[in-house]
Parts: C-alpha cells; structure tokens; sequence
C-alpha cells in the first residue's frame, strides 16, 4: 500500500501497524465488509418479495394456493433456522444439478446416488469443472442468497399475513362499496394500508437478519468471519508481520461492527416508523397531529 | 424396530457424552443410526437450554430491576449489557467468548494463593453455557423489562394502601404481575434459545471425541452421505418434539400465572423467531 512498507522487518510502532493493516490479505477481508452488505442488500428486498407472494399464497381462495402459502409459512415455525441453511445450500444445489441433468443428459443411464455419492453427468455439473475460481465464489453466494431468501421469506409471508389480516375490515368493506373489483381493492386499498401494521414485525425481521450474517460462514462464503479467523490466527516468523494469536482483537472489530449496525438500524427504523404512522387512526399517529 | 436397531440404541444413545461406542459409524447409515445418534445429541441442547433458562431468569429479572432504577451508576451498566447481548450475533458471541477463554493462563489463575483451573472454561459445556446463558439474560432482561413498565398503576396503588412496601410489595404484587405479563414473550424467548443451542458445536467451540450436539451429528450424516434430504428432517423432527414440549411446560405456568383472572387464561401464541 505504502512504499514504506517494502521490508516489513524494519518497520517499528505505528508505521508497522499502519502496514500490516492495508497488506493485501487485509484489503481482501476489508472487501468482505462489502459481502455481508451486498447479502444483506439483495436478501432484504428478495425476502420480502418471497414473503409477499407467500402472505398472498396463504389469502388466496384457491385451495391448493392456499395450502401452499400456509405449508411455506408453517415450515420454519418450531426448526431451528440452521437447520434449514444447512439444509437449503446443499439441497438447492443438488436440486439445481438434477433438473440440468434431466435437461441435459436424458440418455444418461447410471443412478445419480450411488451410496454415498452424488453424480450427476459432467455437463449437468454446478458449476462447470472448468470454470473459473469466481464462477465458483459467485455460485456459492448464489445460494446463500437464496438460502436466506427462502428463510426469511417465510418470516417475512408471516408477518404480511398478519399485517394484511390486521387492515380494518370496515376499508375493504368501503372499496367494494365504491365498486372496486377484488384486485383493485387488494392493490389499492388494502397494500398501502398493511404497511404500518408490519412495519413493527419487519424491523425485528431486519434486526435479526443482520445478526444472522455471520452464518454465511457456515454456508462457505468467506466472510468477514471467515477472515476474522485466518487473520487473526497466530503467524510464525515465516510470514512478513508475525504475530500471536491476534483472533480476539478480530472478533471484537466484527462485535463492534455488528453493535454499530444495529444501532444505525435501530434509529432509522424508529425514523420510518414515524413517517409512515403520520395520518395514521393509531395512537401514535393521533400524537403525531398534537 | 429389528434387533439391529436395539443394538444401535445400546451402542450411541449416550455417544454424544461419551458412553458407548466410540467410533461413529462409517458406511451403510441405517435410518436406526440416523435417529439415535441424532437424538444422543438432543441431549446437549437440552443441557444448554435448561440451564441456560433457570441461571438466567434470575440474572434477566436483576437485569430488569437495574433498567428500571434511577440511579445511573446501576441503570447504565444493565443498558450495556442488554445493548451489547442483543445487539451483536450469538454466533461472533461464542467466537469471541471462546478466543478470551483460550487466552486464559494455561496454569490457571492465582487467586489469594489459591489456583483456579480455567482449562474447562475451553470446552463447550462450560464455555458456551455461559455464553448462552448471558445472552439469553439480556433478551429476557429486556422483555421483564417491558412487563414491569407496564403494570398497572392500580396494583401497585392497592399494595400501598395495604401496607406493602419494600420487597414484601416487590415480592407478592410487582414481580408475580410482571412475570404474568412477560409470559407469553418469555415463552418464544425460551423456543428461541433451545434454537440457538444448535450454534454451539459451528461456533469455535471444538467437539471433543465427536461428542455434539443433535445437529453436529445431523451434520456429520449429510457431509459422509452426502444427502440433507435424511439426516435434516430427522433434526426438524427432534426440534418439533422439543418446541412442543417447551410450549406445554410454559402453558402449565401460565395458567398458574393467570389463575386469579377470570377469563384470561389465554392461550399462549407461538410467534417464531429466528437467530438473534
């Protein structure tokens, strides 16, 4: 980073910290940061897009739907939610192998699980053998994506259920009578309305799906965890900034990381609160007129 | 069950704590070996989850009492404490509980002349207990917390005007009212920690001699298969079983709770949650 930093073994004090923290390993797990974001950027509105058609699924007047949408918001009550990580990234991904190998190789003859194994033909494979290093990072992202997407999608069709449920009946009542059809009324009166009942139920949903980054760990991302670990560990004198077991001084960053976010979080979820309760027939929204 | 299966449940039952069979099976993985290994592991979230809930209902309800009070020196620290327990990952928790417990002195530490071992703060038993118990302390803090805010005024107004006062008026009207109140919020927080329990073995904390918990286990049959779609749903299963069991303890008391109100014996209602 700097050229100071050319031989590590003359540097002393703050110019060797400064060092050691821009290396490029360093740089690298700086960039992680930007992974847990990105996760969290595109599983939020994803889940709640999940949600949405979930919570919809569950309201329909077609059985089957219905028995759907209610089935996906019943999965995830009781389950430990790793479970489900766990469970979701390996079999999202051989869900994905077995239906390209369906397309793909429908003159393939041999089981695909042979005891403890699970071979799909070599075109089928995700991704390709021969694909680079970053196809197989974005891969793996991917379905961590989704992963949590399904997750909290679940969570998320729960708390549109109930938000739904909670719009005044004496509204839908009043759209008809204005000769709405059942989609006008749905779109236009109901969904604008349902917001604040579940803006409460979704800024916990939030709380908790930023704390729950750090399992990307687990899916095989290299996450900020991931990196907290490796560098943190001890490193003897063959690497260019020895040091001791450093793990502690890594994890409280990432504690800190997480405190500062949740707090952020925490203050502009009370902020939209506040917008959206203004001309609100709630009692916050009455306190909001005085 | 075939005679086979009996001879399985002789062998793991109590793997996951050191009994039995030492080595975990390697190939064929009946379903047999599936549910009582998988259930062995049981064993150590419902370890956890008890322990974890009867230590810290008394630290959460010490936790709430500090949150509540005026004076500053003693509010303070309970707001950190709750602040930094349910505002970072469980999982960053354990990593970093862990990394402190392995920098402890080796030898133990010398306190008035006296040695204290810390070598079994490292194993999980010990370590991630108190890891567990702590966070869950903070999130039940805050939820005593909210119940004593809320309860009624008039209570407390008809235990003056008997003569209560002090602990008396703590102990017979503030307390039992608040818990009343909590109940139902206390109830999910209770699902929720035996949830989290499944952390502990994917969080720093080394199984020693493949003893785990119910999903390391699940774990180890879907990595050696290579299929989720066995072991997982065996977890889910266990975990259903558990939620019930817990739902149907907190129910007995709070109809205890609830017993002096006429009709407002409320059912609990689950409302799921996920990591915190």
């Amino acid at each position: 980073m700097f050229e100071w930093c050319a031989d590590p073994d003359t540097l002393e004090g703050f110019a060797w910290v400064a060092c050691y923290l821009t290396n490029g390993k360093h740089l690298t797990a700086y960039m992680s940061f930007g992974t847990v974001m990105l996760l969290l950027a595109i599983t939020a509105p994803v889940s709640l897009a999940f949600g949405f058609a979930g919570a919809t699924a569950a309201r329909s007047p077609v059985a089957p739907l219905r028995w759907l949408g209610k089935g996906y918001t019943a999965i995830v009550r009781g389950v430990p939610d790793i479970v489900f990580f766990l469970f979701f990234v390996i079999a999202l991904d051989q869900g994905f192998e077995w239906m390209r190998h369906q397309v793909l190789c429908p003159d393939w003859t041999e089981p695909i699980r042979q005891g403890s194994d699970f071979v799909v033909c070599p075109a089928a494979k995700l991704p390709l053998s021969n694909a680079p290093q970053a196809v197989h990072e974005v891969y793996g992202f991917f379905l961590a994506v989704l992963t949590f997407a399904i997750v909290f999608g679940a969570f998320a069709a729960n708390i549109l259920f109930g938000a739904m449920r909670a719009v005044p009946r004496a509204q839908m009542e009043t759209a008809e009578a204005y000769g709405m059809s059942h989609r006008q009324a749905f779109w236009r009166v109901l969904i604008p309305q349902m917001w604040i009942f579940a803006l409460p139920g979704l800024s916990n949903l939030w709380m908790i799906l930023v704390k729950a980054t750090p399992l990307l760990f687990l899916l095989g991302v290299e996450d900020i965890v991931y990196w907290a670990r490796e560098l943190g560990g001890s490193k003897g004198p063959i690497f260019d900034y020895p040091h001791p077991d450093w793990s502690l001084w890594y994890f409280s960053a990432l504690l800190v990381f997480y405190l500062g976010l949740t707090r952020v979080s925490e203050v502009v979820l009370g902020r939209i609160t506040r917008k959206l309760s203004h001309g609100q027939a709630t009692v916050a929204g009455e306190a909001l007129r005085g | 069950m075939s005679v086979g299966c009996w001879d399985t449940i002789a062998a793991y039952a109590f793997r996951s704590l050191g009994y039995g069979e030492r080595l975990l099976p390697r190939e064929g993985f009946t379903l047999c070996e599936h549910f009582t290994l998988i259930g062995s592991g049981l064993i150590w979230n419902v370890y956890f989850g008890v322990l974890a809930l009867i230590f810290g209902f008394f630290l959460a309800t010490a936790v709430a009492l500090g949150k509540a009070t005026a004076n500053p020196l003693i509010r303070k620290p309970c707001e950190w404490f709750v602040f930094v327990f349910r505002g970072s990952p469980l999982f960053i928790q354990f990593f970093f509980a862990y990394q402190l417990f392995v920098l402890l002195p080796r030898d133990g530490i010398e306190i008035f002349g006296i040695t204290a071992e810390t070598r079994w703060l490292t194993r999980a038993w010990a370590g991630a207990l108190i890891v567990l118990f702590l966070n869950t302390a903070a999130y039940s803090a805050e939820i005593f917390y909210g119940a004593l805010q809320s309860v009624p005024r008039g209570d407390m107004e008809a235990a003056e005007a008997y003569g209560l006062t002090g602990w008396n008026k703590f102990r017979r009207i503030t307390w039992p009212t608040m818990l009343r109140l909590a109940w139902p919020a206390y109830t999910n927080e209770a699902i929720f920690l035996f949830h989290a329990t499944t952390l502990v073995y994917f969080s720093g904390f080394p199984a020693w001699q493949q003893s785990g918990d119910a999903l390391y286990y699940a774990n180890y049959f879907a990595d050696k298969t290579f299929n989720p779609f066995v072991a997982y749903p065996i977890v889910a299963f266990y975990f259903i079983l558990l939620t019930l069991t817990v739902i149907g303890l907190f129910s007995i008391i709070n109809k205890r709770l609830n017993q002096h109100l006429p009709g407002e014996r409320k059912r609990i209602r689950y409302r799921p949650q996920l990591i915190r």
